[in-house]
């Protein structure tokens, strides 16, 4: 099966490097699905789970903010951080997800915009981060 | 001539200075791997972000974004760059002194100035002009997204809600270990990076698919941009933060050894003095007693 190379590249240096043969990633329009030889594209990615597959093996990461772009049969992503699904420490993940909730519910009661921004990213980052591990698990 | 004990003592007491000294270049130029090594890393990203920042800003229409709006110039806001640790020569002071000469041009020009610090040692310097709007303290050294994201969360509320019309970034660029310099560079209004013929041409083929549209798409990548460009200045800080250091305790050093080098010579001269002394009098002694 063709493949296509995929980039993960974060402010902290490049995460993956390898070619694939599908990609799935977590568009702001939804999550859309990259193969091998897809035409020229640039999309911006949300706080999510990005999943490519490799030999019949996939694998899961965690990503939050950033943008992907497709040219020349390869796909970079540039995200503020990328963490593989295996390497998360499930229980570290619950309890930033207990705080980010907390903290949610506490920003919800007062009318500054900005924490409730912040705790909400927190808590997206927390899910997405579980969700990767509990994937890369099963 | 001062007493032998006094010149052992003052010796003594220079070593140990030099011995410290000499353990602190050690630990900044471990440090300052560390940092280059950060540089390094980043690199990839910040390339491939202005690249693609280049190529959505040439086919388009920029002033309708917030962040790039240019507009009357009432308030200028420097965010000045320092370390928060001191002993690293002039490293601090020259930041400080080309953040202060810029505050004052504007000044003369007629415009406001407000100041955002990071970093103990601008903090402390900036704090008695009054003009400080707030300041990060005690980030340098960890390198952390999450820092410079707050960083430019701050600086982007103000920019937006009107309370800057400008903001302009100094912070000490690393040249080499021998050489960093006090750099000014302009933020917000984020201007459209200038395209290069070539690169102009690649853009204008429109050969991408863009989702969401690249008016959208510029809207979540500016906030990223100034991220990277915050974050970038913090790392070339933290870099020439210990490069300067390393220079300034090399140099502690050589001044311990050479001062170790002429107190020796003094005690020295102390000691034979004393000798002379003593062997004067036994002699003298020695004289009176032959009668």
């Amino acid at each position: 099966m063709a493949q296509i190379h995929l980039e993960v590249v974060t402010p902290t240096g490049p995460v993956v490097s390898e070619e694939v043969d599908i990609v799935t990633a977590p568009g702001v329009g939804g999550e859309f699905g990259v193969l091998a030889n897809h035409a020229p594209y640039l999309s911006t990615i949300k706080t999510g789970t990005l999943s490519f597959k490799k030999d019949r093996q996939t694998r899961y990461l965690m990503v939050s903010g950033g943008f992907a772009e497709v040219s020349n049969n390869k796909i970079t992503f540039l995200v503020e951080s990328a963490e593989a699904g295996f390497s998360i420490d499930v229980d570290r993940a619950l309890r930033a997800k207990e705080r980010a909730e907390k903290r949610l519910a506490q920003a919800q009661q007062s009318t500054e915009t900005i924490n409730r921004v912040r705790a909400e990213a927190a808590l997206q980052r927390a899910l997405a981060r579980l969700k990767a591990a509990e994937m890369s698990r099963q | 001539m001062p007493g032998l004990k006094d010149v052992k003592d003052k010796i003594n007491g220079v070593k140990k200075t030099a011995q410290i000294t000499k353990a602190m270049n050690m630990v900044a130029s471990a440090k300052l791997r560390g940092a280059q090594e950060k540089m390094e890393s980043f690199r990839p990203y910040a390339g491939k972000f202005a690249d693609t920042m280049r190529d959505l800003s040439g086919g388009m229409e920029n002033s309708d974004l917030p962040l790039m709006e240019v507009r009357d110039v009432k308030t200028v806001e420097i965010v000045v760059f320092t370390s928060d640790r001191g002993l690293c020569g002039s490293f601090n002071a020259n930041i400080i002194k080309a953040a202060n000469r810029l505050r004052k041009q504007y000044e003369a020009s007629g415009k406001r100035v407000q100041l955002v610090t990071v970093g103990k040692k601008g903090t402390q310097f900036f704090r008695k002009t009054g003009q400080l709007r707030t300041s990060f303290n005690d980030i340098m050294g960890s390198f952390q997204m999450f820092n410079a994201r707050e960083i430019s969360h701050s600086i982007t509320e103000a920019f937006l809600s009107g309370e800057s019309d400008q903001v302009d970034i100094v912070y000490g660029r690393f040249h080499s270990v021998g050489v960093q310099k006090p750099e000014i560079e302009e933020l917000l209004p984020i201007k459209p990076l200038v395209t290069t013929e070539e690169a102009a041409g690649k853009s204008a083929g429109g050969a991408y698919t863009y989702e969401p549209d690249p008016a959208e798409i510029m809207d979540v990548l500016l906030p990223l941009f100034l991220n990277v460009q915050i974050y970038h200045a913090m790392l070339e800080v933290g870099a020439s933060e210990q490069a300067a250091r390393m220079t300034a305790m090399d140099n502690a050093t050589k001044a311990c050894k050479d001062m170790i080098k002429d107190l020796t010579q003094l005690y020295n001269k102390a000691r034979q003095a004393a000798v002379t002394g003593e062997l004067m009098d036994i002699v003298g002694g020695a004289e009176a007693l032959k009668g």
